[in-house]
């Protein structure tokens, strides 16, 4: 297991190939398209430059203004002080940009990423990491509901406990959860890797499409057409990598995680003629 | 969407008015259309304020009638005191329309809250040993200031913005609603109750009466009518997660007591910090950071949680 390296690994965890196939459904994005991955206005910046803002003063939109304003002049390292848990800070970077928020965050913090790589001392409010595209958001507190709500790529990770409907509609990415996540976490899951090490709430993975939950703690009921399915060596093994990139560990250990995938029945559903959807309901 | 935050002291008196007008304000963003507070000062042996109102703030607009009308009603409504024995210690106009009484009286309260709302017009905000019940038009700097609120020293207080969905835009429709015919007990929710109608009927059969069409009074009532059936402030409010349908997060106070409950779906936001000596929650952390600009650790309450904090 070892020997394998990551780009391996990930396309036999199905990271590169689960696609949704319900008439409905259509791929945006594929990770091969490299001019997908630079945004050709992105600003060249040097992460050994470095700026702080002190948002105390400063309205939402200033303070984001501002670190737009910073990377235009080449700072890759930025540093938000006193944010005060402001709403919508640190929202649409699609650039490579260290920014560090230097306290807690209010409601819709860090949505529309495409790149960056934040971290929050603090705590964050509802919907952090919206629509997550790429780069990884680290929090060391706790976070609000919708806590990864529709993310597509990228790595969202809070240490602390989040509240319910973690990554509904998640479409891609990685969310990881230190501690508890609240009631219909991972509702209407498409794709992507959610990791609860604490318990999951009421209704885990309610009618999920696709993608995988990891649960270290105690699941208080699964949703509809969630079904738990057995640990293989290569989701253990990814659980440990991805585990130690951030700090974290699970009390019982990444062997004792439960699975849940979908059961595929009401993704079914999707594939059936309008008769026969007549005849379900 | 509604703005709705609570603090507590515990064990001390602090100037609540002032500290909930800062939280209130920070949430006017998810209710511009009025703000209400509840506010729990330090009773007096024998003593209750009565808050009461004679007319809308809209109607002060309409006419010059209006201006006659309000002293008519008020006049009557001192009459109907004086007929039922409540000795009027002291008065104040807070404002034109609304006036806060010091009273004393040991007789039936809903006998004496039901004759006084029988005069046109007139509608009790809240009676309390320690509870003043203030509600109006406009956001919390406005209502604050008109009502003097910035003064008031307690060990609780509870508020609203409100943003009117399902009904109208009036100060019977503004929260918080006090639990007619109890004492001190005040309620804020945010959210929709989808079983409203049903539930009141009952309530109305049970002798309860409503003041609005607003789900959320509907919240105070049932707290009120488990809570005169023998049940504790946490029992009813555990009770309320399994019997009110909906999404709703609501805040009650009682006249030493801070409660919080929210439904099982977790629909609407709660943010709680609570340390040693106090305990402040709101819809947004910005509100808490109002009163406590330095950071701190705050939580969301899990779904169906209900908390009960004493001053």
């Amino acid at each position: 297991m070892a020997e394998l390296d990551q780009a391996h690994e990930s396309y036999e965890l199905g990271m590169h190939t689960e696609q949704l196939s319900g008439r409905t459904q259509q791929v945006f994005f594929s990770a091969e398209e490299s001019d997908n991955l630079v945004y050709p206005w992105a600003p060249e910046v040097d992460f050994d430059k470095s700026a702080e803002v002190d948002a105390e003063s400063l309205g939402q939109k200033a303070v984001n203004a501002e670190i737009r304003r910073l990377m235009s002049e080449g700072f890759g390292t930025i540093t938000v002080r006193n944010p005060g848990a402001k709403h919508s800070l640190g929202v649409g970077i699609l650039n490579r940009l260290n920014l560090h928020f230097d306290g807690s965050l209010g409601y819709f913090g860090c949505g529309l990423l495409d790149g960056p790589n934040v971290t929050v001392s603090g705590r964050v409010g509802w919907s952090c990491g919206e629509n997550m595209m790429a780069g990884t958001v680290v929090i060391e507190k706790n976070g609000g509901s919708t806590f990864g709500a529709a993310i597509r790529g990228g790595d969202l990770v809070c240490k602390g406990d989040v509240g319910s409907r973690t990554g509904i509609d998640q479409k891609g990415g990685t969310v990881i959860v230190g501690g508890r996540a609240g009631a219909f976490s991972g509702f209407m899951m498409q794709r992507g890797r959610m990791v609860i090490l604490g318990d999951a709430g009421k209704n885990l993975g309610d009618s999920m499409y696709d993608g995988t939950i990891y649960v270290g703690g105690r699941i208080e009921d699964l949703g509809v057409d969630a079904v738990e399915e057995e640990l293989t060596d290569l989701d253990r093994h990814w659980l440990t990598r991805k585990l130690a990139q951030y700090g974290l560990e699970t009390p019982n250990g990444v062997e004792n995680m439960t699975k849940i995938v979908s059961g595929k029945q009401l993704w079914n559903y999707d594939n059936l003629e309008p008769t026969e959807k007549k005849l379900v309901l | 969407m509604c703005g709705i935050a609570g603090l507590i002291h515990r064990g001390k008196s602090s100037n609540v008015g002032r500290e909930l007008t800062s939280m209130l304000q920070s949430l006017k963003h998810r209710g511009p259309d009025s703000t209400g507070f509840a506010l729990y000062g330090n009773p007096k042996p024998g003593e209750h304020v009565l808050r009461f109102k004679v007319a809308e703030q809209e109607d002060m607009r309409h006419g010059f009638k209006i201006h006659d009308q309000v002293i008519e009603r008020r006049a009557e409504v001192d009459r109907r005191l004086d007929e039922l024995g409540a000795r009027r210690i002291s008065e104040e106009a807070a404002t034109e329309y609304a006036f806060r009484y010091w009273i004393s009286f040991d007789g039936d309260m809903k006998k004496l809250a039901d004759y006084i709302e029988d005069v046109e017009g007139a509608e009790i905000l809240s009676i309390g040993n320690a509870l003043e019940l203030v509600k109006d038009l406009g956001d919390a700097t406005r209502v604050s200031g008109q009502y003097g609120l910035a003064e008031f020293d307690g060990t609780h207080a509870i508020g609203h913005t409100r943003m009117a969905t399902e009904s109208d835009v009036d100060i019977r429709s503004a929260h918080p609603y006090w639990a007619y015919p109890f004492n001190d007990i005040s309620v804020v929710h945010n959210g929709q109750l989808t079983n409203y109608w049903g539930f009141r009927r009952e309530m109305e059969r049970r002798g309860h009466r409503f003041m609005s069409n607003c789900d959320s009074e509907l919240i105070a009532v049932y707290l009120a009518d488990r809570m005169d059936r023998g049940e504790d402030l946490e029992e009813a409010m555990r009770r309320s997660v399994g019997e009110l349908d909906g999404v709703f997060t609501y805040v009650v106070a009682t006249s030493d007591k801070l409660g919080m409950a929210k439904d099982v779906m977790a629909a609407k936001p709660m943010v709680l910090y609570e340390s040693d000596d106090f305990v402040a929650l709101a819809s947004e952390e910005v509100a808490i950071r109002s009163v406590f600009p330095h950071e701190i650790d705050t939580y969301d309450p899990y779904e169906g949680e209900v908390m009960v904090w004493q001053s």
